[in-house]
Protein backbone atom coordinates (compact mmCIF):
# COMPACT_ATOMS: atom_id res chain seq x y z
CA UNK A 1 0.00 0.00 0.00
CA UNK A 2 1.00 3.43 -0.80
CA UNK A 3 -0.05 7.09 -1.18
CA UNK A 4 0.64 8.06 -4.72
CA UNK A 5 1.33 11.34 -5.76
CA UNK A 6 0.69 13.09 -9.27
CA UNK A 7 4.21 15.49 -9.71
CA UNK A 8 3.22 18.24 -12.46
CA UNK A 9 5.43 19.35 -14.56
CA UNK A 10 5.86 22.26 -16.94
CA UNK A 11 8.22 23.33 -19.57
CA UNK A 12 10.58 20.34 -18.07
CA UNK A 13 10.52 21.79 -14.87
CA UNK A 14 8.27 20.06 -12.17
CA UNK A 15 5.83 22.79 -10.74
CA UNK A 16 6.37 24.56 -7.69
CA UNK A 17 2.76 23.58 -6.85
CA UNK A 18 3.89 19.91 -7.08
CA UNK A 19 6.98 20.17 -4.74
CA UNK A 20 3.88 21.16 -1.99
CA UNK A 21 1.31 17.77 -2.93
CA UNK A 22 4.85 15.78 -3.02
CA UNK A 23 5.13 17.16 0.64
CA UNK A 24 1.31 16.93 1.83
CA UNK A 25 1.25 13.40 0.03
CA UNK A 26 4.36 12.58 2.11
CA UNK A 27 2.62 13.38 4.97
CA UNK A 28 -0.63 11.57 4.47
CA UNK A 29 1.82 8.63 3.79
CA UNK A 30 3.50 8.71 7.24
CA UNK A 31 -0.07 9.59 9.03
CA UNK A 32 -1.67 6.48 7.57
CA UNK A 33 1.55 4.20 7.85
CA UNK A 34 2.60 3.39 4.28
CA UNK A 35 4.73 4.59 1.78
CA UNK A 36 4.81 7.87 -0.40
CA UNK A 37 5.31 7.15 -3.88
CA UNK A 38 5.50 9.66 -6.66
CA UNK A 39 4.91 9.57 -10.97
CA UNK A 40 6.24 11.83 -13.31
CA UNK A 41 5.26 12.07 -16.77
CA UNK A 42 7.71 13.21 -19.90
CA UNK A 43 11.05 13.93 -19.83
CA UNK A 44 12.32 16.90 -17.37
CA UNK A 45 15.61 18.16 -16.31
CA UNK A 46 14.82 18.11 -12.38
CA UNK A 47 16.92 15.31 -10.22
CA UNK A 48 14.03 13.32 -9.11
CA UNK A 49 15.96 11.97 -6.10
CA UNK A 50 15.87 14.81 -4.48
CA UNK A 51 12.65 14.53 -4.13
CA UNK A 52 13.52 12.48 -1.03
CA UNK A 53 12.87 15.62 0.70
CA UNK A 54 9.43 16.08 0.79
CA UNK A 55 9.44 12.32 1.74
CA UNK A 56 8.56 10.84 -0.97
CA UNK A 57 10.94 7.38 -1.37
CA UNK A 58 10.18 6.11 -5.13
CA UNK A 59 9.60 8.44 -8.11
CA UNK A 60 8.29 6.98 -11.02
CA UNK A 61 8.42 7.94 -14.29
CA UNK A 62 7.67 7.33 -18.18
CA UNK A 63 10.31 9.26 -19.88
CA UNK A 64 8.82 10.06 -23.25
CA UNK A 65 8.24 13.50 -25.17
CA UNK A 66 4.83 12.60 -25.87
CA UNK A 67 3.61 13.22 -22.47
CA UNK A 68 5.19 16.71 -22.44
CA UNK A 69 1.82 17.92 -23.18
CA UNK A 70 -1.07 17.05 -21.04
CA UNK A 71 -3.74 15.05 -22.25
CA UNK A 72 -6.07 14.17 -19.69
CA UNK A 73 -7.33 10.50 -21.27
CA UNK A 74 -3.76 9.49 -21.90
CA UNK A 75 -2.57 10.69 -18.56
CA UNK A 76 -5.39 9.19 -16.75
CA UNK A 77 -4.61 5.52 -18.29
CA UNK A 78 -1.00 6.06 -17.28
CA UNK A 79 -1.42 6.70 -13.34
CA UNK A 80 -4.09 4.43 -13.06
CA UNK A 81 -1.75 1.83 -14.28
CA UNK A 82 0.80 3.05 -12.01
CA UNK A 83 -1.69 3.31 -8.73
CA UNK A 84 -3.01 -0.32 -9.62
CA UNK A 85 0.73 -1.80 -10.12
CA UNK A 86 1.80 -0.07 -6.24
CA UNK A 87 -1.42 -0.53 -5.10
CA UNK A 88 -1.88 3.03 -3.55
CA UNK A 89 -4.83 3.57 -1.80
CA UNK A 90 -4.57 7.59 -1.93
CA UNK A 91 -3.66 9.04 -4.91
CA UNK A 92 -2.62 13.16 -4.61
CA UNK A 93 -3.06 15.79 -7.13
CA UNK A 94 -2.11 19.56 -7.13
CA UNK A 95 -5.46 21.75 -7.68
CA UNK A 96 -4.42 23.00 -10.60
CA UNK A 97 -4.87 23.70 -14.10
CA UNK A 98 -4.10 20.19 -14.93
CA UNK A 99 -4.75 18.52 -11.62
CA UNK A 100 -8.58 19.80 -12.95
CA UNK A 101 -8.26 18.00 -15.73
CA UNK A 102 -6.67 14.58 -14.83
CA UNK A 103 -8.19 13.59 -11.12
CA UNK A 104 -11.86 13.51 -12.58
CA UNK A 105 -11.03 11.03 -14.66
CA UNK A 106 -9.23 9.34 -12.68
CA UNK A 107 -11.73 9.16 -10.08
CA UNK A 108 -14.03 7.42 -12.26
CA UNK A 109 -11.67 5.15 -13.83
CA UNK A 110 -10.77 3.84 -10.15
CA UNK A 111 -14.05 4.10 -8.66
CA UNK A 112 -12.38 6.46 -5.96
CA UNK A 113 -13.87 9.70 -4.46
CA UNK A 114 -12.21 12.91 -5.17
CA UNK A 115 -12.15 15.93 -3.11
CA UNK A 116 -10.68 19.07 -5.02
CA UNK A 117 -9.28 21.91 -3.65
CA UNK A 118 -8.37 20.15 0.26
CA UNK A 119 -6.60 22.99 2.57
CA UNK A 120 -5.31 20.73 5.24
CA UNK A 121 -4.29 17.02 5.60
CA UNK A 122 -7.19 14.47 5.79
CA UNK A 123 -8.47 13.71 9.67
CA UNK A 124 -8.33 9.84 9.66
CA UNK A 125 -9.40 9.06 12.96
CA UNK A 126 -12.60 7.88 11.87
CA UNK A 127 -13.17 7.51 8.11
CA UNK A 128 -11.17 9.50 6.01
CA UNK A 129 -12.34 13.53 6.13
CA UNK A 130 -10.86 16.35 3.81
CA UNK A 131 -11.71 19.80 4.74
CA UNK A 132 -11.75 21.39 1.34
CA UNK A 133 -12.81 25.10 0.07
CA UNK A 134 -16.18 25.64 -0.85
CA UNK A 135 -18.56 28.95 -1.31
CA UNK A 136 -15.43 30.63 -3.07
CA UNK A 137 -13.46 30.47 -0.10
CA UNK A 138 -16.38 31.62 2.20
CA UNK A 139 -16.63 28.21 4.09
CA UNK A 140 -15.01 24.88 4.47
CA UNK A 141 -16.74 21.75 3.89
CA UNK A 142 -15.42 18.40 5.73
CA UNK A 143 -15.71 15.82 3.24
CA UNK A 144 -15.47 12.14 3.99
CA UNK A 145 -14.34 9.89 1.28
CA UNK A 146 -16.21 6.32 1.52
CA UNK A 147 -14.45 4.34 -1.20
CA UNK A 148 -11.51 2.48 -0.54
CA UNK A 149 -9.28 4.41 -2.88
CA UNK A 150 -9.20 8.30 -2.11
CA UNK A 151 -7.65 11.38 -4.66
CA UNK A 152 -7.32 14.28 -3.39
CA UNK A 153 -6.46 17.61 -5.13
CA UNK A 154 -4.30 20.37 -3.12
CA UNK A 155 -5.19 24.04 -3.07
CA UNK A 156 -1.82 25.59 -4.46
CA UNK A 157 -0.25 27.45 -1.00
CA UNK A 158 -2.27 25.68 1.73
CA UNK A 159 0.23 23.37 3.08
CA UNK A 160 4.15 24.65 4.73
CA UNK A 161 6.56 21.78 3.53
CA UNK A 162 9.24 20.77 5.49
CA UNK A 163 11.90 19.34 4.28
CA UNK A 164 14.32 16.79 5.02
CA UNK A 165 17.84 15.09 2.87
CA UNK A 166 17.07 12.08 2.53
CA UNK A 167 17.20 10.70 -1.23
CA UNK A 168 14.45 9.13 -3.40
CA UNK A 169 14.81 6.44 -5.88
CA UNK A 170 14.20 6.57 -9.16
CA UNK A 171 12.56 3.98 -11.58
CA UNK A 172 10.97 3.96 -14.58
CA UNK A 173 7.32 2.91 -14.84
CA UNK A 174 7.02 0.24 -17.77
CA UNK A 175 3.47 0.80 -19.45
CA UNK A 176 2.12 1.63 -22.98
CA UNK A 177 1.36 5.29 -23.94
CA UNK A 178 -1.94 5.71 -25.81
CA UNK A 179 -2.50 8.13 -28.31
CA UNK A 180 -4.10 11.49 -27.44
CA UNK A 181 -6.91 12.24 -28.85
CA UNK A 182 -6.70 16.01 -28.41
CA UNK A 183 -4.23 17.24 -30.27
CA UNK A 184 -2.08 20.57 -28.97
CA UNK A 185 -1.20 22.66 -32.06
CA UNK A 186 0.67 25.96 -30.08
CA UNK A 187 1.18 27.24 -26.56
CA UNK A 188 1.60 30.90 -25.76
CA UNK A 189 3.06 31.63 -22.24
CA UNK A 190 3.87 34.57 -20.83
CA UNK A 191 7.27 34.63 -20.09
CA UNK A 192 9.67 35.61 -17.27
CA UNK A 193 7.06 35.81 -15.11
CA UNK A 194 5.72 33.01 -12.63
CA UNK A 195 1.96 32.31 -13.50
CA UNK A 196 -0.45 33.79 -11.16
CA UNK A 197 -1.41 31.01 -9.65
CA UNK A 198 1.48 30.27 -8.15
CA UNK A 199 2.73 33.22 -7.59
CA UNK A 200 3.63 33.99 -3.56
CA UNK A 201 3.45 38.07 -3.53
CA UNK A 202 0.52 39.30 -6.22
CA UNK A 203 0.28 43.34 -7.14
CA UNK A 204 -2.98 44.17 -8.16
CA UNK A 205 -4.89 46.57 -9.73
CA UNK A 206 -8.63 47.95 -9.76
CA UNK A 207 -10.84 50.38 -11.26
CA UNK A 208 -9.31 53.26 -8.83
CA UNK A 209 -6.21 53.68 -11.24
CA UNK A 210 -7.95 55.47 -13.56
CA UNK A 211 -6.55 54.13 -17.01
CA UNK A 212 -3.66 51.53 -18.32
CA UNK A 213 -1.18 54.47 -18.28
CA UNK A 214 -1.06 54.62 -14.43
CA UNK A 215 -0.04 50.87 -14.23
CA UNK A 216 3.50 51.46 -14.12
CA UNK A 217 2.66 51.85 -10.28
CA UNK A 218 1.66 48.11 -9.72
CA UNK A 219 4.73 46.96 -12.75
CA UNK A 220 6.75 48.86 -10.83
CA UNK A 221 6.10 47.24 -7.30
CA UNK A 222 5.62 44.28 -8.79
CA UNK A 223 8.62 43.71 -10.60
CA UNK A 224 10.95 44.79 -7.20
CA UNK A 225 8.98 42.39 -5.24
CA UNK A 226 9.49 39.99 -7.76
CA UNK A 227 5.58 39.35 -7.46
CA UNK A 228 3.30 38.64 -10.52
CA UNK A 229 0.58 41.39 -11.54
CA UNK A 230 -3.57 40.71 -11.29
CA UNK A 231 -6.20 43.01 -11.58
CA UNK A 232 -10.30 43.07 -10.91
CA UNK A 233 -12.89 42.23 -13.50
CA UNK A 234 -13.76 45.52 -14.86
CA UNK A 235 -10.53 46.18 -15.20
CA UNK A 236 -9.78 43.29 -17.55
CA UNK A 237 -13.24 43.72 -19.15
CA UNK A 238 -12.20 47.51 -20.43
CA UNK A 239 -9.04 46.02 -21.75
CA UNK A 240 -6.63 47.83 -19.43
CA UNK A 241 -5.32 44.22 -18.98
CA UNK A 242 -5.49 41.26 -20.09
CA UNK A 243 -7.75 38.57 -19.39
CA UNK A 244 -5.36 36.44 -17.61
CA UNK A 245 -4.76 38.89 -14.46
CA UNK A 246 -8.37 38.96 -13.56
CA UNK A 247 -9.01 37.54 -10.41
CA UNK A 248 -12.03 36.66 -8.35
CA UNK A 249 -15.40 34.85 -8.74
CA UNK A 250 -15.34 34.52 -11.93
CA UNK A 251 -11.48 34.79 -12.69
CA UNK A 252 -9.16 32.62 -10.94
CA UNK A 253 -8.84 31.92 -7.54
CA UNK A 254 -5.67 32.77 -5.94
CA UNK A 255 -3.62 32.25 -2.64
CA UNK A 256 -0.84 34.10 -2.15
CA UNK A 257 1.09 34.72 0.54
CA UNK A 258 0.62 38.52 0.02
CA UNK A 259 -2.04 40.28 -1.99
CA UNK A 260 -1.61 44.05 -2.67
CA UNK A 261 -4.72 45.80 -3.59
CA UNK A 262 -4.48 49.03 -5.42
CA UNK A 263 -7.80 51.12 -5.82
CA UNK A 264 -9.76 47.90 -5.71
CA UNK A 265 -13.00 48.33 -3.89
CA UNK A 266 -13.36 44.60 -2.32
CA UNK A 267 -17.07 44.07 -4.04
CA UNK A 268 -17.89 40.10 -2.52
CA UNK A 269 -17.54 38.78 -5.99
CA UNK A 270 -13.86 40.30 -5.92
CA UNK A 271 -12.56 38.75 -2.49
CA UNK A 272 -13.88 35.39 -3.14
CA UNK A 273 -11.12 34.70 -5.46
CA UNK A 274 -8.61 36.57 -3.09
CA UNK A 275 -9.62 35.80 0.66
CA UNK A 276 -7.61 32.69 0.68
CA UNK A 277 -4.25 34.83 0.58
CA UNK A 278 -2.34 35.12 4.15
CA UNK A 279 -1.81 38.96 4.01
CA UNK A 280 -4.08 41.35 2.63
CA UNK A 281 -3.04 44.81 2.07
CA UNK A 282 -5.17 47.53 0.43
CA UNK A 283 -4.50 51.31 -0.68
CA UNK A 284 -7.91 53.19 -1.14
CA UNK A 285 -9.02 56.68 -0.68
CA UNK A 286 -12.14 55.48 0.65
CA UNK A 287 -12.07 54.50 3.95
CA UNK A 288 -15.09 52.84 3.87
CA UNK A 289 -14.39 50.60 0.79
CA UNK A 290 -15.23 46.78 2.09
CA UNK A 291 -11.91 45.60 0.84
CA UNK A 292 -10.53 47.29 4.70
CA UNK A 293 -13.04 44.78 6.10
CA UNK A 294 -10.61 41.43 4.39
CA UNK A 295 -7.46 43.44 4.98
CA UNK A 296 -4.65 42.95 7.08
CA UNK A 297 -2.93 46.06 6.15
CA UNK A 298 -4.22 48.88 4.52
CA UNK A 299 -3.25 52.99 3.58
CA UNK A 300 -6.53 54.87 3.59
CA UNK A 301 -4.99 57.20 0.53
CA UNK A 302 -4.82 58.69 -3.02
CA UNK A 303 -2.78 55.74 -4.87
CA UNK A 304 -0.90 57.77 -7.18
CA UNK A 305 0.68 60.12 -3.98
CA UNK A 306 0.90 56.62 -1.77
CA UNK A 307 2.26 54.62 -4.67
CA UNK A 308 5.28 56.00 -5.51
CA UNK A 309 6.17 56.58 -1.79
CA UNK A 310 5.82 52.51 -0.82
CA UNK A 311 7.87 51.95 -4.22
CA UNK A 312 10.71 53.84 -3.03
CA UNK A 313 10.57 52.47 0.57
CA UNK A 314 10.40 49.35 -0.65
CA UNK A 315 13.59 50.25 -2.85
CA UNK A 316 15.06 51.82 0.43
CA UNK A 317 14.76 48.35 1.97
CA UNK A 318 16.19 46.25 -1.03
CA UNK A 319 19.26 48.91 -0.74
CA UNK A 320 18.10 49.77 -4.35
CA UNK A 321 18.32 53.52 -4.57
CA UNK B 1 -25.35 19.29 -34.46
CA UNK B 2 -26.76 18.32 -30.90
CA UNK B 3 -25.34 20.74 -28.13
CA UNK B 4 -25.46 19.79 -24.09
CA UNK B 5 -25.20 21.94 -21.46
CA UNK B 6 -25.05 21.12 -17.91
CA UNK B 7 -26.66 23.98 -15.70
CA UNK B 8 -26.52 24.04 -11.73
CA UNK B 9 -28.13 27.00 -9.63
CA UNK B 10 -25.73 28.42 -6.66
CA UNK B 11 -26.85 30.93 -4.44
CA UNK B 12 -26.68 34.55 -5.55
CA UNK B 13 -22.68 35.82 -5.33
CA UNK B 14 -23.69 37.85 -2.58
CA UNK B 15 -25.91 35.76 -0.89
CA UNK B 16 -24.24 35.76 2.94
CA UNK B 17 -23.00 32.21 3.44
CA UNK B 18 -24.31 30.05 6.59
CA UNK B 19 -24.83 26.76 7.79
CA UNK B 20 -27.97 24.91 9.64
CA UNK B 21 -28.94 21.78 11.62
CA UNK B 22 -25.33 21.44 13.44
CA UNK B 23 -22.97 22.73 10.59
CA UNK B 24 -24.07 20.15 8.34
CA UNK B 25 -26.52 22.24 5.66
CA UNK B 26 -26.26 25.35 3.67
CA UNK B 27 -28.81 28.12 4.88
CA UNK B 28 -30.90 28.08 2.00
CA UNK B 29 -33.88 30.21 3.75
CA UNK B 30 -34.55 33.65 1.70
CA UNK B 31 -31.48 32.81 -0.70
CA UNK B 32 -31.48 34.23 -3.97
CA UNK B 33 -30.70 31.03 -6.83
CA UNK B 34 -28.72 32.07 -9.84
CA UNK B 35 -27.21 29.75 -13.03
CA UNK B 36 -23.88 29.24 -12.34
CA UNK B 37 -22.22 32.31 -13.80
CA UNK B 38 -19.70 30.02 -15.59
CA UNK B 39 -22.60 27.72 -17.36
CA UNK B 40 -24.89 30.92 -17.99
CA UNK B 41 -22.63 33.47 -19.38
CA UNK B 42 -20.15 31.12 -20.92
CA UNK B 43 -21.45 27.12 -21.43
CA UNK B 44 -24.94 28.41 -22.44
CA UNK B 45 -24.08 31.86 -24.71
CA UNK B 46 -21.50 30.11 -26.64
CA UNK B 47 -23.96 27.25 -27.48
CA UNK B 48 -26.56 29.84 -28.27
CA UNK B 49 -23.61 31.53 -30.61
CA UNK B 50 -23.06 28.15 -31.98
CA UNK B 51 -26.72 27.80 -33.10
CA UNK B 52 -26.92 31.22 -34.52
CA UNK B 53 -24.28 30.40 -36.88
CA UNK B 54 -25.77 26.57 -37.68
CA UNK B 55 -30.02 26.95 -37.56
CA UNK B 56 -29.34 23.28 -37.42
CA UNK B 57 -28.18 22.98 -34.09
CA UNK B 58 -29.82 21.85 -31.19
CA UNK B 59 -29.64 23.23 -27.47
CA UNK B 60 -30.72 20.54 -24.57
CA UNK B 61 -29.89 21.66 -20.89
CA UNK B 62 -29.55 19.37 -18.15
CA UNK B 63 -29.64 20.00 -14.46
CA UNK B 64 -29.37 17.21 -11.62
CA UNK B 65 -31.87 18.97 -8.63
CA UNK B 66 -35.01 19.29 -6.94
CA UNK B 67 -38.33 20.96 -8.32
CA UNK B 68 -36.73 24.41 -6.90
CA UNK B 69 -34.05 24.45 -9.96
CA UNK B 70 -37.00 24.53 -12.33
CA UNK B 71 -36.81 28.77 -12.45
CA UNK B 72 -33.33 28.61 -13.30
CA UNK B 73 -33.93 25.98 -15.78
CA UNK B 74 -36.63 28.60 -17.29
CA UNK B 75 -34.16 31.21 -17.38
CA UNK B 76 -31.74 29.44 -18.96
CA UNK B 77 -34.47 28.10 -21.83
CA UNK B 78 -35.58 32.26 -22.09
CA UNK B 79 -31.52 32.60 -22.90
CA UNK B 80 -31.58 29.97 -25.52
CA UNK B 81 -31.44 26.52 -24.67
CA UNK B 82 -34.73 24.36 -26.77
CA UNK B 83 -35.48 22.19 -24.35
CA UNK B 84 -34.52 20.79 -21.06
CA UNK B 85 -34.03 17.66 -19.11
CA UNK B 86 -34.08 17.96 -15.02
CA UNK B 87 -33.01 14.68 -12.80
CA UNK B 88 -35.19 14.85 -9.68
CA UNK B 89 -32.33 14.15 -7.19
CA UNK B 90 -30.37 16.21 -5.17
CA UNK B 91 -26.77 15.26 -4.35
CA UNK B 92 -23.50 16.92 -3.45
CA UNK B 93 -21.64 13.91 -4.94
CA UNK B 94 -19.53 14.68 -8.02
CA UNK B 95 -19.62 11.18 -9.30
CA UNK B 96 -23.70 10.41 -8.55
CA UNK B 97 -24.21 14.02 -10.73
CA UNK B 98 -21.41 13.38 -13.38
CA UNK B 99 -23.24 9.39 -13.44
CA UNK B 100 -26.42 11.39 -14.03
CA UNK B 101 -25.62 13.63 -16.58
CA UNK B 102 -23.80 10.74 -18.62
CA UNK B 103 -26.84 8.57 -18.60
CA UNK B 104 -28.76 11.23 -20.26
CA UNK B 105 -26.02 12.79 -22.61
CA UNK B 106 -26.04 8.73 -23.40
CA UNK B 107 -28.83 8.37 -24.89
CA UNK B 108 -28.98 11.55 -26.61
CA UNK B 109 -25.69 11.18 -28.95
CA UNK B 110 -24.69 14.35 -28.46
CA UNK B 111 -21.45 16.36 -30.22
CA UNK B 112 -20.42 18.42 -27.63
CA UNK B 113 -21.43 18.26 -23.80
CA UNK B 114 -20.61 22.06 -22.15
CA UNK B 115 -19.89 22.70 -18.48
CA UNK B 116 -18.66 25.48 -16.77
CA UNK B 117 -15.53 25.50 -15.23
CA UNK B 118 -17.01 24.74 -11.44
CA UNK B 119 -19.57 25.27 -9.76
CA UNK B 120 -19.50 28.93 -7.07
CA UNK B 121 -20.30 26.80 -4.32
CA UNK B 122 -18.94 23.77 -3.94
CA UNK B 123 -16.46 24.43 -6.21
CA UNK B 124 -16.12 20.96 -7.46
CA UNK B 125 -14.27 21.34 -11.08
CA UNK B 126 -14.95 17.92 -11.55
CA UNK B 127 -18.28 17.31 -13.36
CA UNK B 128 -17.08 17.47 -16.76
CA UNK B 129 -13.79 15.16 -16.81
CA UNK B 130 -16.23 12.76 -14.95
CA UNK B 131 -18.42 13.18 -17.44
CA UNK B 132 -15.83 12.57 -20.58
CA UNK B 133 -14.50 9.37 -18.77
CA UNK B 134 -18.12 7.95 -18.20
CA UNK B 135 -18.63 8.45 -21.90
CA UNK B 136 -14.91 7.53 -22.67
CA UNK B 137 -14.84 11.04 -24.60
CA UNK B 138 -12.03 13.52 -24.40
CA UNK B 139 -11.94 16.46 -22.34
CA UNK B 140 -10.57 20.05 -23.07
CA UNK B 141 -11.10 21.81 -19.67
CA UNK B 142 -10.76 25.39 -18.55
CA UNK B 143 -11.71 26.14 -22.44
CA UNK B 144 -11.61 30.43 -23.04
CA UNK B 145 -12.29 29.77 -26.80
CA UNK B 146 -14.23 27.29 -28.76
CA UNK B 147 -14.95 27.07 -32.76
CA UNK B 148 -15.95 24.74 -35.25
CA UNK B 149 -14.11 23.43 -38.19
CA UNK B 150 -15.93 20.62 -39.67
CA UNK B 151 -16.08 18.02 -37.25
CA UNK B 152 -12.90 19.10 -35.48
CA UNK B 153 -13.08 21.91 -32.68
CA UNK B 154 -10.53 24.17 -32.29
CA UNK B 155 -10.61 24.67 -28.75
CA UNK B 156 -8.09 27.29 -26.67
CA UNK B 157 -7.78 26.14 -23.20
CA UNK B 158 -5.67 27.94 -19.77
CA UNK B 159 -2.51 26.38 -18.48
CA UNK B 160 -0.42 27.61 -16.25
CA UNK B 161 0.96 30.78 -17.37
CA UNK B 162 -0.82 30.76 -20.76
CA UNK B 163 -2.75 28.97 -22.99
CA UNK B 164 -2.89 26.44 -25.13
CA UNK B 165 -4.56 25.55 -28.63
CA UNK B 166 -5.46 22.50 -29.43
CA UNK B 167 -7.87 20.49 -32.15
CA UNK B 168 -10.31 17.23 -31.43
CA UNK B 169 -12.57 15.39 -33.47
CA UNK B 170 -16.23 15.65 -32.16
CA UNK B 171 -17.44 14.26 -29.82
CA UNK B 172 -15.88 16.09 -26.71
CA UNK B 173 -16.46 17.40 -23.62
CA UNK B 174 -15.62 20.96 -22.64
CA UNK B 175 -15.46 22.84 -19.96
CA UNK B 176 -15.89 26.54 -20.30
CA UNK B 177 -14.73 29.91 -18.91
CA UNK B 178 -14.29 33.66 -19.04
CA UNK B 179 -13.34 34.46 -22.71
CA UNK B 180 -15.69 31.72 -24.64
CA UNK B 181 -18.64 34.27 -24.93
CA UNK B 182 -20.03 37.69 -23.07
CA UNK B 183 -23.08 37.49 -20.71
CA UNK B 184 -26.36 38.17 -22.23
CA UNK B 185 -29.70 39.06 -20.79
CA UNK B 186 -32.93 37.36 -21.51
CA UNK B 187 -35.47 39.12 -23.43
CA UNK B 188 -39.43 39.18 -23.36
CA UNK B 189 -39.46 37.27 -26.40
CA UNK B 190 -37.11 34.77 -25.02
CA UNK B 191 -39.26 34.44 -21.35
CA UNK B 192 -42.14 34.27 -22.75
CA UNK B 193 -40.99 31.59 -25.30
CA UNK B 194 -39.31 29.85 -22.84
CA UNK B 195 -42.54 29.15 -21.20
CA UNK B 196 -43.97 26.59 -23.91
CA UNK B 197 -40.17 24.86 -24.27
CA UNK B 198 -40.07 21.34 -22.75
CA UNK B 199 -39.02 20.70 -19.75
CA UNK B 200 -39.00 17.02 -19.08
CA UNK B 201 -38.62 15.85 -15.39
CA UNK B 202 -36.83 12.26 -14.80
CA UNK B 203 -36.52 10.21 -12.03
CA UNK B 204 -32.64 9.78 -11.38
CA UNK B 205 -31.17 6.18 -11.99
CA UNK B 206 -29.59 4.37 -9.47
CA UNK B 207 -26.16 5.37 -9.34
CA UNK B 208 -23.28 5.20 -6.20
CA UNK B 209 -22.12 7.95 -4.50
CA UNK B 210 -18.26 8.42 -3.42
CA UNK B 211 -18.03 11.01 -1.26
CA UNK B 212 -20.66 13.01 1.66
CA UNK B 213 -20.24 16.25 3.35
CA UNK B 214 -19.55 15.67 7.62
CA UNK B 215 -19.88 19.02 7.76
CA UNK B 216 -19.23 23.16 7.18
CA UNK B 217 -17.35 25.72 8.91
CA UNK B 218 -16.49 29.33 8.73
CA UNK B 219 -13.08 30.62 8.16
CA UNK B 220 -11.53 32.58 11.36
CA UNK B 221 -12.89 35.95 11.53
CA UNK B 222 -9.80 38.49 10.34
CA UNK B 223 -8.17 40.01 13.23
CA UNK B 224 -8.88 43.71 11.85
CA UNK B 225 -7.30 46.02 9.38
CA UNK B 226 -4.10 47.25 10.90
CA UNK B 227 -4.33 51.14 8.98
CA UNK B 228 -0.95 53.21 8.31
CA UNK B 229 -0.87 56.82 7.85
CA UNK B 230 -0.77 58.28 4.10
CA UNK B 231 2.04 60.35 5.34
CA UNK B 232 3.84 57.21 6.30
CA UNK B 233 4.34 54.27 3.59
CA UNK B 234 7.70 53.27 5.05
CA UNK B 235 6.11 51.73 8.17
CA UNK B 236 3.46 49.71 5.39
CA UNK B 237 6.66 48.08 4.40
CA UNK B 238 8.66 48.14 7.46
CA UNK B 239 5.64 45.72 8.77
CA UNK B 240 5.02 43.71 5.71
CA UNK B 241 9.15 43.11 6.24
CA UNK B 242 9.47 42.80 9.66
CA UNK B 243 5.84 41.67 11.34
CA UNK B 244 4.05 40.15 8.54
CA UNK B 245 7.73 38.79 7.01
CA UNK B 246 6.04 38.43 3.41
CA UNK B 247 8.28 40.58 1.23
C1 LIG C 1 -21.75 37.39 -10.80
C2 LIG C 1 -20.65 38.39 -10.67
C3 LIG C 1 -19.32 37.95 -10.74
C4 LIG C 1 -18.27 38.86 -10.59
N1 LIG C 1 -16.99 38.38 -10.63
C5 LIG C 1 -15.96 39.24 -10.37
C6 LIG C 1 -14.61 38.78 -10.33
O1 LIG C 1 -14.33 37.60 -10.57
N2 LIG C 1 -13.62 39.66 -10.04
C7 LIG C 1 -13.86 40.98 -9.80
O2 LIG C 1 -12.92 41.74 -9.52
N3 LIG C 1 -15.13 41.46 -9.87
C8 LIG C 1 -16.17 40.63 -10.15
N4 LIG C 1 -17.45 41.12 -10.23
C9 LIG C 1 -17.62 42.59 -10.19
C10 LIG C 1 -17.62 43.15 -8.79
O3 LIG C 1 -18.93 43.10 -8.27
C11 LIG C 1 -17.13 44.62 -8.78
O4 LIG C 1 -17.94 45.36 -9.65
C12 LIG C 1 -15.68 44.80 -9.21
O5 LIG C 1 -14.85 43.94 -8.47
C13 LIG C 1 -15.24 46.23 -8.97
O6 LIG C 1 -13.94 46.45 -9.48
P1 LIG C 1 -13.01 47.61 -8.87
O7 LIG C 1 -12.90 47.43 -7.42
O8 LIG C 1 -11.76 47.61 -9.68
O9 LIG C 1 -13.78 48.93 -9.28
P2 LIG C 1 -14.71 49.91 -8.39
O10 LIG C 1 -15.79 49.18 -7.72
O11 LIG C 1 -15.05 51.03 -9.31
O12 LIG C 1 -13.74 50.43 -7.25
C14 LIG C 1 -12.68 51.29 -7.45
C15 LIG C 1 -12.08 51.56 -6.10
O13 LIG C 1 -10.95 52.41 -6.23
C16 LIG C 1 -10.96 53.40 -5.24
N5 LIG C 1 -10.23 54.56 -5.76
C17 LIG C 1 -10.64 55.46 -6.69
N6 LIG C 1 -9.67 56.35 -6.94
C18 LIG C 1 -8.63 56.02 -6.14
C19 LIG C 1 -7.35 56.59 -5.93
N7 LIG C 1 -6.93 57.67 -6.61
N8 LIG C 1 -6.55 56.00 -5.03
C20 LIG C 1 -6.95 54.90 -4.32
N9 LIG C 1 -8.14 54.35 -4.49
C21 LIG C 1 -8.98 54.89 -5.39
C22 LIG C 1 -12.42 53.69 -4.96
O14 LIG C 1 -12.58 54.19 -3.65
C23 LIG C 1 -13.04 52.29 -5.13
O15 LIG C 1 -13.07 51.59 -3.91
C24 LIG C 1 -18.52 40.24 -10.40
C25 LIG C 1 -19.85 40.68 -10.34
C26 LIG C 1 -20.91 39.78 -10.49
C27 LIG C 1 -22.31 40.28 -10.41
N1 LIG D 1 -26.38 19.49 -10.33
C1 LIG D 1 -25.88 19.73 -11.56
N2 LIG D 1 -26.65 19.59 -12.65
C2 LIG D 1 -26.16 19.82 -13.90
N3 LIG D 1 -24.91 20.21 -14.12
C3 LIG D 1 -24.09 20.37 -13.07
C4 LIG D 1 -24.53 20.14 -11.73
N4 LIG D 1 -23.49 20.39 -10.91
C5 LIG D 1 -22.46 20.77 -11.69
N5 LIG D 1 -22.81 20.77 -13.00
C6 LIG D 1 -22.00 21.16 -14.16
O1 LIG D 1 -20.64 20.84 -13.93
C7 LIG D 1 -19.85 22.03 -13.87
C8 LIG D 1 -18.73 21.86 -12.87
O2 LIG D 1 -19.28 21.63 -11.60
P1 LIG D 1 -18.43 21.13 -10.35
O3 LIG D 1 -17.58 20.02 -10.82
O4 LIG D 1 -19.45 20.72 -9.35
O5 LIG D 1 -17.64 22.35 -9.91
C9 LIG D 1 -20.83 23.14 -13.58
O6 LIG D 1 -20.33 24.39 -14.03
C10 LIG D 1 -22.06 22.66 -14.36
O7 LIG D 1 -21.92 22.95 -15.74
Amino acid sequence: MSVLIFLDQADNNIKKSSFEAAGYGAAIAKQIGVAAEAIVLGTVNDDLTTLGQYGVTKVHTVKNDALNNVDAQVFTKIIADAATAIGATVIVFSNNFNGKAIAPRLSVRLKAGLVSGAVALPDTTSGFIVKKNVFSGKAFANVSINTAIKIISLNPNSFSVATTSAMAEVIEFATTITDAKVKVTSTDKVVGEVPLSEAEIVVSGGRGLKGPENWGLVTELAKLLGATTACSRPVADIGWRPHHEHVGQTGLAIAPNLYFAIGISGAIQHLAGVNRSKTIVVINKDSEAPFFKAADYGIVGDAFEVMPKIIDAVKKMKGIS
Amino acid sequence: MKILVCISKTPDTTAKIAFADNNTKFAADGVQWIINPYDEWYALVRAIELKEADAATAIHLVTVGLADTDPIIRKALALGGDEAIRINADSHDSYYIASQIASIAKEGNYDLVFTGKETIDYNGSSIGGMVAELLDLPYVSLATKFTLEGTNAIIIREIEGGEETCKVQLPVVVSCQKGMAEQRIPNMKGIMGARSKPLKVVEPAAMDTFTSIASFDLPPAKAGVKLVSADNPEELVRLLHEEAKVI
